[in-house]
């Protein structure tokens, strides 16, 4: 920036280099930043990942396929469940098992319930990180009902290790469906609150509308998914249109951003889309109580599992975007390849990009809008 | 109101304070005990935290720390910065990228100084201690713990119980406590 | 359009830089075609009206013990359709162009594969390590790689 100093020379500000992370409490983990500013005004951010990097993808080569479900909890541990069923998914592609139709219902169920608490942490953080932290506690509050109803079905509060190879671990308990169908009606109003709390809040539109703005072009070229891709406004999502599992018996809606404060493809597009989702996720899960079968929840896979050699790459629609798997087999207990492709690593791709020019407070704005995991980035 | 001139009129002068002096009335509270026992008592009651989430934990010290299990019942709020913390709660998993800034990070809290190691990860490597090329086996191997919770993660009362346990531990010490 | 179909075509454009088509066991098949002319093939995928590439969904490093590859899946958003690209390297000298000017959302997988296999992706914007410490030594996503016993004098 140039200005004018007494004696009418041009005035020069020196460049600053400020490290961001990893430990940051608005970098959602351990992400790291450096920040090159001039002034207030971000010229270059730089992101450097890699500080929860933990070799999943080397673990994977050496345990067994089903061993290697509890680590797939690790890999987003906000969406715990899609990565598990995605996981599962995966290999039954490979190994081309049938799922019983029960397991595929309850599956769905149950990924559908962690896009919605994965969904209120993302929403939590955001607003926390815009400087309102009640709706923070709001957000927890429901999360901590879907996480009960979690813990009903498998036992635990965060990893899951609920899918299997050829089905789930266990039917629903009694009294589960009944609970989750309370939740939905306890939950769905609870949407409209958090819209009157925060969504219009006219200092937050102000933080979010206009800031870091992505045509949708440029997504797509960018490799950006899920809700980020969405909230360009483009209409693609892989439970609609490269359909699995049971989705396509069920009706809802892809949405999409807008452009209803700004120019669209901005971090309140964004953060909207996720907000819109949640409520057609309750619409998925009350059609699937509504249609679950009844039967056996597990298909006769055998304990030695040796899939037969060949490449598939499957992908699903996990709250961050497409979570692609790749596993190469050669025949044996063990992938012999695995590489997971996950929505936050490739959306971080863009973030050099899309911040250059902003403030220094939009990049936290940024962040919180791609609902970026480390885990997912790093594995 | 002061009294410099500078400032307007002068105001009189205030009466002497030695005659507002009270004597030791009824509703003095006197306590008599160690000092120790009141600076640990102090110390254990504002416990405040280094908000230091790197992996799964993380997110269950962020619920215990919200609506349903509110640590700060137990004086126990979180801190962005380690310059104003007094406990480090490690939770989640620290690769041999992370290890030198944990150290950085308990290097730059003020003593007395506490760590709580949060889950398997920090307390040995957990699921990854086998397999995974770039994992810690255990933050303390950098840094020392004062308290271990096991779980993967730990439920939010687990946590609950190691703050406890610290603050258990807080209790013992002697001559001020000075170091850890 | 048919992986068979867009196996053909390339086969008419390119020639012998495009090798074979595995479909057989493969979901997506591949298409694998010679390293030198991965850049050219991808622009023509990308460009071409009829394929319209427009989306990387991965790219990803393989280790066949007897040489590298390098996968790449990609998704047309235009026709919805999807093909597998690979491209095979010796072990000895794993290099290949970069496709990051065809597909920005290439540079940091690139940067991954560069990272935990030691692949070079020749004209690259940005090569670097990613996910591991700048001084790390060896690339752990190698059949033949062994596990360092300490890091900075922690025991791995």
């Amino acid at each position: 920036m140039t200005g004018m100093t007494a004696r009418g020379e041009a005035l020069r500000t020196q460049e600053m280099t400020i490290n961001m992370g990893p430990q940051h409490p608005s970098t959602h983990g351990v992400l790291r930043v450096i920040l090159t500013t001039d002034g207030e005004v971000v010229t270059r951010a730089v992101p450097d990942v890699g500080y929860l990097h933990r070799g999943l993808e080397k673990i994977g080569e050496r345990v067994t396929y089903a061993q290697f479900m509890p680590f797939t909890d690790r890999l987003d541990y906000l969406a715990a469940m899609n990565c598990n069923c995605a996981w599962a998914w995966a290999v039954e592609k490979l190994a081309k098992i049938e799922v019983p139709e029960r397991a595929e219902f309850l599956r769905v169920i149950v990924a559908e319930l962690n896009r919605i608490s994965s969904h209120l942490i993302a929403f939590g953080s955001f607003t926390a990180d815009m400087g309102a932290f009640t709706p923070f506690l709001y957000a927890i509050r429901e999360r901590e009902r879907v996480n009960d109803l979690f813990e009903m079905i498998c036992g635990n509060r965060l990893t899951y290790n609920y899918a299997r190879i050829g089905g789930v671990s266990g039917d629903a308990p009694p009294g589960f469906l009944e609970k989750t169908k309370e939740f939905l009606d306890y939950f769905e109003p609870k949407i409209d609150e958090y819209n009157n709390l925060i969504s219009y809040n006219k200092i937050f539109v102000h933080r979010l509308a206009n800031v870091a703005v992505i045509p949708a072009e440029e997504a797509v070229a960018y490799g950006m998914t899920g809700p980020n891709l969405r909230g360009s406004g483009v209409p693609f999502d892989l439970r609609r249109d490269e359909p699995y599992s049971v989705y396509p018996k069920f009706d809802f809606k892809v949405c999409v951003g807008t452009g209803e404060r700004g120019k669209l493809g901005d971090c309140f597009d964004r953060y909207m889309v996720r907000i819109n989702e949640m409520r057609e996720s309750v619409k998925i899960v009350r059609q699937a109580l509504a249609q679950i079968p009844e039967g056996p929840v597990m298909a006769k896979v055998p304990r030695v599992f040796k899939p037969p050699a060949g490449e598939t790459y499957f992908r699903s629609e996990c709250p961050r975007g497409e979570t692609g798997i790749y596993v190469v087999s050669d025949g044996s207990a063990n992938p012999f390849r695995l590489k997971i492709r996950t929505g936050s690593f490739v959306t971080m791709n863009i973030f050099e990009k899309v911040t250059k020019g902003l403030m220094i407070a939009d990049i936290v704005a940024v962040i919180g809008s791609f609902d970026i995991i480390l885990p997912e980035i790093d594995r | 109101m002061s009294n410099d001139p500078a400032h307007g009129q002068g105001q009189p002068a205030a009466a002497p304070l030695v005659s507002a002096t009270p004597g030791l009335g009824p509703e003095a509270h006197v306590m008599v005990g160690s000092a120790d026992l009141f600076v640990n008592w102090a110390r254990k009651s504002s416990l405040w935290y280094l908000l230091f989430a790197t992996a799964c934990c993380g997110i269950e010290l962020m619920q215990a720390g919200a609506s349903r299990y509110d640590l700060d019942r137990f004086g126990a709020v979180f801190r962005a910065t380690p310059r104003q913390a007094d406990l480090m709660l490690v939770a989640g998993t620290i690769t041999h990228k992370m290890a030198e800034r944990v150290k950085r990070l308990y290097d730059q809290m003020p003593e007395p100084k506490y760590v709580i190691a949060m889950g398997s990860c920090a307390n040995t490597g957990g699921p990854f201690y086998k397999d995974s090329y770039c994992v810690v086996k255990g933050v303390d191997l950098i840094i020392p713990v004062d308290v271990y919770i096991p779980g993967c993660p730990p439920r939010p009362e687990a946590l609950i119980d190691g703050i406890m346990r610290l603050q258990k531990i807080i209790m013992t010490k002697k001559n001020y406590g000075a170091r850890a | 359009m048919e992986a068979r179909a867009i196996f053909e075509t390339l086969k008419e454009k390119f020639g012998d830089a495009v090798v074979e088509l595995q479909g057989e066991g493969f979901t997506p098949p591949f298409v694998v075609v010679a390293p030198g002319s991965v850049r050219d093939i991808a622009r023509f995928l990308k460009e071409d009206p009829a394929l319209s590439f427009d989306s990387l969904m991965s790219l990803s490093g393989v280790d066949y013990k007897d040489r590298f590859a390098v996968a790449y899946h990609l998704y047309s958003m235009k026709h919805r359709h999807a093909v597998g690209m690979k491209a095979m390297l010796p072990r000895e000298s794993p290099s290949l162009p970069s496709v990051d000017d065809v597909w920005p959302a290439a540079n940091f997988q690139e940067r991954e594969a560069y990272d935990l296999f030691g692949f070079v992706f020749e004209g690259s914007k940005d090569l670097r390590r990613i996910l591991l410490p700048e001084d790390w030594e060896g690339h752990p996503l190698r059949k033949d790689y062994k596990y360092a016993e300490f890091y900075h004098g922690i025991k791995i």
